[in-house]
């Protein structure tokens, strides 16, 4: 911890690494950061929640530890395994020892496999620790995960406990599929990015898209925006913002017209039905209604 | 004022909001605040919120409250100290500021029409609190900027394919002045009158405990778009008690008789099997006027919901009913037109259109009882107000000594329960009836009557 100086300084350093931040982002993430709080991140799907914690490793040079969650992950891929095999063929090589000798070699770190949230701890780098998507595990995995947090240390019963020198900046994100727990939430702060305003959103297209023309960056955000605001099933992330820039760009698009934005409605929507009512949409939209 | 006092007072109207926060977050507030100091303002709201804030969804209701009591400014806004007021020239400046997409001078322009077009009574200096106030709806009935939208749209037309948005988007201006207003006005009443009553009592609620009644169409929207997240929390927590009661209960009586051969002692524990198989849900909705906006929230809950069910069928009604499965579950059509539609392919309407549960009831009894079976849970959806009809009792319970379980979900406040023509009274003499006035409720209320 202790990335960073002030608001300014996140916005700048993240912005110099490819990530232009809200101000919201900005500030939670300082806060984050000074006050040694993991970030609960939420928000929709394609918005840069795994991008955020990407950026802040890069901008404070850190290390990443990623921990991917899904159903069933558990235990031993989450914080740490033995060697079994390795354990085993210590044991068959020092046949001629006795017992309390091999013992007390096989259990030491040398056969301990670390996973993510071991990893993270141990060491005395500073480190960005990614819980990615940590509703789709299960409950139990919560409770590990509010010791760790709790505070930075994990106790392996065969060598004792293991405390971080550096306590990780930590960023755990979720697009609720599942109410995480009341507990998890109270130690993290919260931050829900959602879809940014109009303005950031032209910037980062055009930091993503660099040959993209200005005026036409203006109106794709434009057009995004107001597809938002319809009621459809899946609303157009960021992600299909800078994706359907790209297209235009690819199609060689001066400015947009109904024949291109009927043509690569596709790229921005991924029901058929959205793209059926928007469509309807944008052309009503001429008619006086 | 202290700092943490005003910081206690602030969590304490976020509380009565509805929003669950303990003094550890306060604690954790205050530590934001010492961190980022009051320098700038939207920092300090964001910092406030990502420590007070547990969940996405109150998003609103945390800025309206913050603006109150973290005002920009205080006392009445520079620009109109001394001027007197003149309409046409506000409206001028309105539809440039909204053509520009100009946000600071839109702001000026609220607080402007706030004081200028907005006070009523006797207000300004000497006067007595109480006597009068700023009232966002009379600076809104003056200054109509709903009607500047037909021109904003045209000066922001460029002869490009994005001027079809163009009219949208004023709209969408329009309708974030018209909250600025809103919020300009409260701040100065909560001058005049203290701060907490203005808290409670003109912010509007978090879309999941808004009234399902009361509810204008903005707020309907809002709350349609709830849904999504909403099943999918209903779903993941049903699922798991589908996983949880995987083992059945222990079965006392083989229990018994294992533990015969290990003399009393039960070494092996016998459990019933659980019965797999989905329960199957039959809805039965009022549709009409007040009610709608509820049961097509729930309809639409429910039909998200469907692959926890073996089976989902809706009939809706207001004098007569009808089957309505094919139509919930539509899914090219547009959900927010769901009751519109219901009202105008389905043949609910028979006769005056006003809701009649005697005649609704008979109907479904001789079309449809055999929708319901033992493994049905049939969920009633209605105010119960039966315009002076007859309740039609006999008819309920022919429905309620078929189904597995019967529930009634009424949308109104349990208060007004059997005022005037409500038929709670007869009603709950045959099936339990559960006060779902919001969202919240309603969500609380299916993921605890559900079977698993």
């Amino acid at each position: 911890m202790g990335f960073f100086t002030s608001v300014a300084d996140v916005t700048d350093r993240l912005a110099a690494v490819g990530y232009l931040a809200s101000k919201a982002v900005a500030t939670t993430v300082f806060l984050a950061d000074r006050l040694e709080k993991p970030l609960l991140v939420e928000g929709p799907a394609g918005v840069g929640k795994t991008e955020l914690s990407k950026a802040v490793a890069a901008a404070a040079g850190a290390r990443l530890v990623r921990l991917q969650c899904y159903e069933g992950v558990d235990e031993s891929r989450a914080l740490y395994e033995w060697n079994h095999a390795k354990q085993l063929l210590r044991i068959t090589a020092g046949r001629d020892e006795n017992w309390e000798e091999t013992k007390a070699d096989v259990f030491s770190e040398e056969f301990l496999l670390p996973r993510p949230l071991l990893t993270a701890i141990q060491g005395d780098e500073p480190t960005v620790l990614l819980v990615d998507e940590t509703d789709k595990a299960d409950v139990e995995i919560e409770g590990l995960l509010l010791e760790v947090l709790g505070d930075f240390q994990i106790t392996v019963p065969e060598l004792g406990t293991i405390v971080a020198t550096r306590s990780p900046f930590v960023v755990l994100t979720s697009n609720a599929t599942r109410e995480l727990s009341e507990a998890l939430r109270r130690r993290c702060l919260f931050l829900h990015i959602d879809f940014p305003d109009a303005e950031l959103e032209e910037r980062i297209v055009r930091l993503k898209v660099p040959g993209l023309d200005e005026a036409l960056a203006t109106s794709v955000v434009r057009v995004v925006t107001a597809l938002r605001s319809m009621e459809l099933r899946k609303a157009p992330s960021v992600a299909e913002t800078i994706d359907w820039a790209r297209t235009l760009l690819a199609l060689g698009a001066e400015t947009l017209d109904e024949q291109i934005v009927g043509d690569s409605l596709g790229v921005l929507l991924k029901h058929q039905a959205d793209v059926t009512h928007a469509t309807k949409r944008l052309r009503l939209d001429t008619v006086l209604r | 004022m202290t700092v943490p006092g005003r910081l206690v007072e602030f969590v304490q109207a976020l509380r009565e909001h509805g929003l669950q926060i303990g003094p550890g977050e306060t604690i954790d507030a205050a530590g934001a605040v010492s961190v980022l100091g009051f320098s700038d303002r939207e920092q300090l709201r964001h910092g406030l919120a990502a420590t007070l804030l547990r969940r996405s969804g109150h998003e609103a209701v945390f800025d309206a409250i913050f603006d109150l009591y973290f005002p920009l400014a205080t006392g009445a806004p520079e620009v109109t100290r001394s001027e007197t007021p003149d309409v046409e020239e506000l409206r001028a400046q309105l539809a440039d500021a909204l053509a520009g997409g100009d946000d600071a001078l839109l702001a000026q322009l609220a607080a402007a029409a706030v004081a200028l077009l907005g006070a009523y009574g006797q207000v300004g200096e000497g006067s007595s609190p109480g006597s009068g106030g700023w009232s966002a709806h009379q600076a809104l009935e003056r200054l109509r900027p709903q009607t500047l939208i037909a021109a904003v749209a045209e000066r922001m037309a460029s002869g490009e394919f994005t001027d079809r948005l163009a009219r949208d988007e004023a709209r969408s201006r329009v309708a974030e002045f018209e909250d600025r207003v809103a919020a300009e006005a409260r701040r100065r009443v909560a001058e005049l009158r203290g701060r907490d009553r203005i808290a409670r009592y003109s912010i509007p609620k978090a879309a999941d405990q808004r009234d399902f009644i009361t509810a204008n169409r903005d707020q309907l929207a809002a709350l349609r778009r709830t849904v999504k997240p909403l099943s999918r929390r209903l779903a993941t927590r049903l699922a798991a008690r589908r996983r949880h009661a995987r083992r059945g209960a222990l079965d006392l009586r083989r229990t018994f008789r294992r533990s015969l051969s290990t003399g009393g002692v039960a070494m092996r524990p016998a459990f019933r099997k659980p019965r797999p198989g989905r329960p199957e849900i039959v809805l039965l909705c009022d549709v009409s006027g007040s009610v709608a906006g509820f049961a097509q929230f729930t309809l639409m809950l429910v039909e998200a919901l469907h692959d926890q069910f073996s089976r989902v069928r809706a009939f809706a009604f207001v004098d007569a009913t009808a089957e309505v499965t094919e139509l919930v579950a539509d899914n090219d059509a547009d959900p927010a037109r769901l009751v519109e539609r219901i009202l105008s392919e389905s043949g609910v309407v028979r006769w005056d259109g006003h809701s009649n549960y005697g005649r609704a009831l008979r109907d479904f009894v001789t079309d449809s009882l055999d929708a319901v079976g033992p493994r049905t849970s049939v969920l009633v959806l209605g105010d119960a107000r039966t315009n002076g009809g007859d309740p039609n009792l006999p008819a309920l319970r022919q429905i309620v000594d078929r189904a597995r379980r019967t529930y009634w979900l009424n949308p109104e406040p349990r208060a007004s329960w059997g005022s005037g023509d409500s038929a709670t009274e007869a009603y709950r003499t045959l099936v339990d009836m559960y006060e779902c006035r919001n969202a919240e409720q309603l969500t609380g209320v299916i993921a605890r009557l559900l079977p698993v």
